[in-house]
């Protein structure tokens, strides 16, 4: 199966500061795959060269011929002179039939807020907005950076359910951007720990153990993935054991091996 | 009836107004007032060049409001401090331009008429011109709408959906020029970016889409040119000039009403809630 995307060696710079330096990365269709790092190790960097909008310094990229995505970036500022309903936002760039604008508002949880201006709605209500633009279209691939962020504890879980459900209706592949460590773990097939290059990759109990995530994330995460890890087999001995940068390149040797992880587990 | 210059004037107004209106609030949105403005200034420098050159006025300002616009586009694509940087090429672009003209012996011009603008001399040449012009800018403003509207609402939104955000800025560069040319007689090189940006800011209190402040913005502008010509007439007063005045008049009214309105609005809650 061809992927939806595949980044080969990207490198990108924004400014003076080199952000991603050879990073490869591979999305399929079906699979929800999860970024982690700490701030600033270009996450979201990463998102907006998948979207086409970061060019890259070195590297390829390739889209699957047509495809659609829906994107959830992690911030939207709309100016204040614009005036928004969130049905119009629905409707951009392509416009859609009030059916589908208010299925996508329900499914994203934000029904019954049509007629609001985009600039009243509260934090975790235009969150759920922007959910229902990125669902509509039928997105191939759906690109969420912090989607959960500012969502109350039950919506933030029926957000990760809502995730699997599309997944599995739409066939679509979700590549994602998360800080919730622990809900991560348990919603993705593949995790992908980044700080400005891949750091380690592969199923998730397989990065939780790997020893760069931990250096990453520190001690304070042992308990949510310790937990974890006792309720799942488990596979260190693979990959990421390599304590310092060389294992990216290990990645690289066997260029369509890495990727396995995900189907192994399936 | 095109044989009154009264006619011709009130047309040639609502022509620039029609279009005006609706490109100043995308030029808003964008944050882009000092962006009209330095495109406007640039006209005569364009004015300059085409006496010069023995073009027409509207084919020289077109040129150079483009250089400039898309000089414009790209420095602010590359993070300069643009407010300076805009200040220093609007108002050399005006100097260059007035010095320019002085250079050119022989023509005795009207400056005046080129920075603010000679309605009530406007003939059926320029009228056929101001239309064409505006009639070209609203199609394409038409065209691009939604990608326009999702760019300025977000590049990165427009790049996940497969448009290129420079394209539509390109179109936005192409628009502003266009613009330019065509109202540079209306309302003079000082005056343009007045009837962008005033019909628009008064429109925005009173929309609730996009769509809606764009037509509201037009018909702002429409009754601000009618109503400036009339004006005008009445007390004698230079035309271009009376007509930012009553859009300045429709922007403090509007936004004494709307304030009013929102004072009203919150007792109201006031009230219901204690
Ligand atoms: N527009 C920009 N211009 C210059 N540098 C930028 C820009 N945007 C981000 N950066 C820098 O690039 C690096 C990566 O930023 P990015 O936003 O990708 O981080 P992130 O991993 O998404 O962080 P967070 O978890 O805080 O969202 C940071 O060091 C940041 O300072
Ligand atoms: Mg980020």
């Amino acid at each position: 199966m061809s992927p939806l995307v595949r980044l080969t060696g990207a490198s990108a710079s924004l400014g003076a500061q080199e952000v991603l330096s050879g990073v490869d990365l591979r999305i399929d269709r079906g699979e929800i795959v999860t970024i982690v790092g700490p701030n600033g190790s270009g996450k979201s960097t990463l998102m907006r060269v998948i979207i086409g909008a970061v060019p890259l310094r070195q590297g390829r990229l390739e889209h699957a011929p047509g495809l659609r995505i829906g994107y959830v970036p992690q911030k939207l500022h709309i100016d204040p002179t614009l005036p928004m309903t969130v049905r119009r936002f629905l409707s951009l760039p392509r416009r859609v039939s009030d059916a589908a604008a208010a299925e996508a508002l329900t499914h994203a949880g934000g029904a019954g807020l049509a007629g609001r201006q985009m600039s009243d709605l509260s934090g975790g209500q235009f969150q759920r907005v922007l959910l229902a633009r990125a669902l509509l279209n039928r997105p191939d691939l759906l690109i969420l950076d912090e989607a959960t962020q500012g969502l109350d504890q039950p919506g933030s879980a029926a957000f990760y359910r809502l995730i699997e459900q599309l997944r599995t209706e739409l066939g679509c592949g979700v590549l994602m951007v998360s800080h919730e460590l622990h809900v991560v773990m348990a919603a993705s097939d593949r995790v992908i720990c980044l700080n400005h290059h891949v750091c380690c990759e592969g199923a998730p109990e397989h990065v939780a153990s790997a020893p760069e995530y931990r250096a990453l994330f520190g001690t304070g995460t042992q308990g949510a993935l310790a937990l974890y890890r006792h309720q799942h087999d488990h596979h260190h001995d693979e990959g990421c054991s390599h304590g310092d940068h060389d294992h990216a390149h290990d990645h690289d040797h066997d260029a369509d091996a890495p990727k396995t992880h995900s189907h192994e587990a399936r | 009836m095109l044989d009154d210059f009264l006619v011709r004037a009130a047309l040639a107004g609502l022509g620039v107004a029609l279009a005006a209106g609706p490109l100043g609030c995308l030029v808003v949105w964008r944050r882009m007032a000092y962006f009209g403005d330095a495109t406007a200034h640039a006209a005569m420098l364009g004015v300059a060049l085409a006496l010069a050159f023995d073009v027409s006025i509207f084919a020289g300002v077109l040129v150079v409001s483009m250089l400039m616009a898309t000089l414009v586009s790209t420095l602010s694509g590359r993070g300069f401090a643009m407010d300076t940087l805009l200040g220093v090429l609007a108002h050399s672009a005006i100097a260059f331009g007035l010095v320019a003209v002085s250079f050119l012996s022989g023509v005795r011009i009207d400056l005046m008429a080129y920075l603010f603008g000679d309605i009530l001399a406007v003939s059926k040449g320029d009228l056929a011109i101001i239309w064409g012009g505006a009639a070209l800018v609203l199609a394409l403003l038409a065209w691009r709408w939604q990608a326009l509207l999702t760019a300025t609402l977000n590049p990165d939104l427009a790049q996940a959906s497969g448009l290129d955000p420079r394209r539509e800025q390109l179109v936005l560069t192409v628009a502003l020029a266009l613009v330019v040319a065509v109202a540079i007689k209306v309302v003079g090189s000082l005056l343009i970016a007045a009837l962008m940006i005033i019909p628009a800011a008064t429109a925005r209190p009173l929309a609730r889409t996009p769509e809606g402040m764009a037509l509201t913005a037009a018909g702002i502008g429409a009754v601000s040119a009618l109503g400036g010509l009339q004006g005008s007439l009445w007390f004698d007063t230079p035309t271009g000039p009376s007509m930012v005045c009553i859009a300045a008049l429709l922007f403090l009214v509007t936004l004494l009403l709307d304030g009013l309105r929102r004072d009203l609005a919150q007792r109201r809650a006031g009230r219901t809630s204690g």
